[in-house]
């Protein structure tokens, strides 16, 4: 159990928020690697606090935070992005920067505040771009790709941080139908590295797919945490969502069979 | 080696300017001399090492130190306000160094302490910005409120100058202070230039190690922060540097606009987005420039152009073309 939790992110009874002000209260939650944690709830919930707290940005009003058995506020940014990568949001760059260069920028926990990557830096970030099937790109400026490449860009910078857990804020939810799909894959494969994974989603459907594990967001708790399957059910996603839903297993016709949301439109 | 051989090149091109600058002038000296008396030490005219030495070495030493330097500092801030219509005096340091000069020149101080006031009037203002957001507190976008105190400051110290030449004498003092401001290096000396030139390389260096980082700094606070950057004395660090560099020049050359925003984009065209081609690259396209539009201001005409005048009139319709040019694509 100790050795479990030296090897895990491991949030204890924390209170997290701004100011002396919680947001989320009685927070509980424990990743380890190789595990996708799906993380639902409506704008607002808390989602980006707990997030920032577990990247160190702030720190927690109670409680504890811990990754891999070391208590967050007393790392370093350095020592947090070996233990923790991110992959933000998709956005726009200011500058026109090639796809090689972004994914080298993962580097930087790996380097001396004066040094610039070397051939062992280069070597990872071709591996990161072999592995999510985007080497093609590499010379390409990250501003002229579309939004499906550039997640998966800032996915492989995020891998190049060599770091064993990895938080993914809606890494699916600008992108085209058969981008979400492709970039909920890769977290799969991801998982299969051993790499822990907190994801948040809006959808249903995303947890379905790929979580081992659900936890919703609601009303400053963090109630959780058992399989999409025993979480996502038609109660809770109406509690959640306020919409009906129906839950249900697709056929056996020759994939395995998975479970489904169809929203009620009627 | 794309980045070293574009370095060398720009090297090159400097000192291909800079020849020809040491012959541009009232007396004119052909590059073949310069060259054989560079080589031999020795010259059948005798004028020769007093004019180059004397005269026209200093003023090339402050044009590539202030070019370099501006250009410099304004590819670093372009890149850490994520900005690049960002210019090196967003957070104050011209208005800062133009109220601290032009109150040295009221008070009728000698010409090293209007410099040195100048200097601490910059150094003044960037803090006084760099503490007022800080002030205002750990916001989430800490860099926009560090350009809006930066802006906020900016028109403090442009308001105080104002008044100080409002009060200053319009037949002595206000010519003076106003002929400052516009910038020139028409009154540069060497003992001066060799203080300004240390501070300017004791800025430039840490600017130019780091400069790999800043591509990192550039996504953002808590995108660089997640990558493993300290950024908050990242970003600290880069303001100091980046201010001690340009009030270091503004302080004996006055306020020349323009260089500092327009330079790191020719450079950004030439050596791409990476900081760490950019940054060399804009320091020599800077120093380049600017010697020639001194060679230029002090050549053209039978009396002096101001520099910083050149620049504004050059910088403008640049300016509006690199407009243009960002609605097609990115910097």
């Amino acid at each position: 159990m100790v050795k479990a939790r030296e090897q895990s992110i491991a949030i204890r009874k924390a209170g997290l928020g701004y100011n002396g002000k919680a947001i989320l209260d009685d927070v509980d939650l424990q990743i380890a690697p190789g595990e996708i944690i799906c993380l639902l709830g409506q704008n607002g919930a808390g989602k980006t606090t707990l997030f920032r707290t577990m990247l160190g940005f702030i720190a927690p009003l109670r409680g504890s935070v811990s990754l891999a058995g070391r208590e967050v506020s007393r790392l370093s940014p350095k020592e947090i992005a070996r233990i923790v990568s991110y992959v933000p949001q998709s956005y726009a760059m200011p500058f026109a920067y090639s796809v090689t260069d972004v994914v080298l920028f993962g580097r930087s926990a790996h380097l001396g505040l004066f040094a610039s990557p070397g051939s062992r830096d280069r070597r990872v970030a071709a591996e990161c771009l072999d592995l999510l099937e985007i080497a093609h790109l590499a010379s390409r400026p990250f501003n002229e790709l579309s939004g499906g490449e550039r997640q998966m860009v800032v996915i492989a910078r995020a891998l190049a941080q060599e770091a064993r857990f990895m938080i993914l804020d809606e890494p699916a939810s600008n992108l085209d139908y058969g981008n979400q799909v492709r970039v909920i894959r890769k977290i799969r494969e991801l998982a299969g590295c051993e790499i822990g994974i907190l994801m948040a989603t809006h959808h249903p459907d995303h947890a379905f797919m790929a979580a081992s594990r659900v936890a919703v967001l609601s009303g400053g708790r963090l109630s959780h945490d058992g399989t999409p399957e025993a979480m996502l059910t038609p109660e809770t996603l109406r509690h959640l969502y306020g919409v009906e839903v129906q839950v249900f297993d697709t056929p056996q016709n020759g994939h395995a069979s998975r479970r489904v949301c169809a929203p009620v439109v009627e | 080696m794309k980045g070293v051989s574009l370095i060398l090149v720009c090297f090159a091109a400097l000192v291909g300017v800079s020849v020809l600058s040491l012959g541009v002038g009232r007396y004119p000296v052909s590059p073949g001399d310069i060259l054989s008396w560079l080589v031999t030490g020795g010259s059948a005219d005798q004028n020769l090492p007093v004019v180059l030495l004397g005269i026209r070495l200093p003023r090339l030493v402050a044009a590539i130190a202030a070019g370099g330097a501006l250009s410099l500092s304004g590819a670093a801030y372009q890149g850490l306000f994520r900005n690049p219509m960002v210019s090196p005096d967003i957070l104050g340091v011209s208005s800062g160094s133009g109220f601290g000069a032009a109150l040295g020149i009221l008070f009728s101080l000698p010409v090293a302490a209007v410099q040195a006031m100048s200097l601490a009037g910059g150094i003044t203002a960037v803090l006084a910005a760099v503490l007022v957001s800080r002030a205002i507190g750990r916001s989430s976008d800490s860099v926009l409120v560090l350009v809006l105190s930066g802006i906020v400051i900016s028109s403090l110290f442009g308001a105080l100058l104002s008044l100080l030449k409002y009060i200053a004498d319009p037949l002595d003092k206000l010519p003076a202070i106003t002929y400052w401001l516009m910038g020139s290096f028409a009154d540069i000396r060497t003992g001066e230039l060799g203080t300004a030139v240390a501070m300017v390389l004791a800025g430039a260096i840490p600017l130019l190690l780091v400069s790999w980082r800043l591509n990192v700094l550039s996504f953002g606070e808590e995108e660089a922060r997640s990558l493993g950057l300290h950024t908050g004395r990242m970003r600290l660090a880069v303001i100091l540097c980046a201010t001690l560099v340009t009030a270091s020049m503004i302080s004996i050359c006055g306020i020349i606009g323009w260089v500092g925003l327009v330079v790191p984009h020719i450079s950004r065209f030439l050596a791409g987005a990476n900081h760490r081609r950019l940054m060399p690259v804009s320091f020599l396209v800077g120093a380049a420039f600017m010697v020639a539009v001194d060679t230029v201001a002090r050549s053209a005409a039978s009396v002096e152009i101001p520099v910083g005048i050149i620049t504004a009139v050059l910088g403008a319709p640049f300016f509006i073309w690199i407009m243009k040019r960002s609605s097609v694509r990115a910097w």
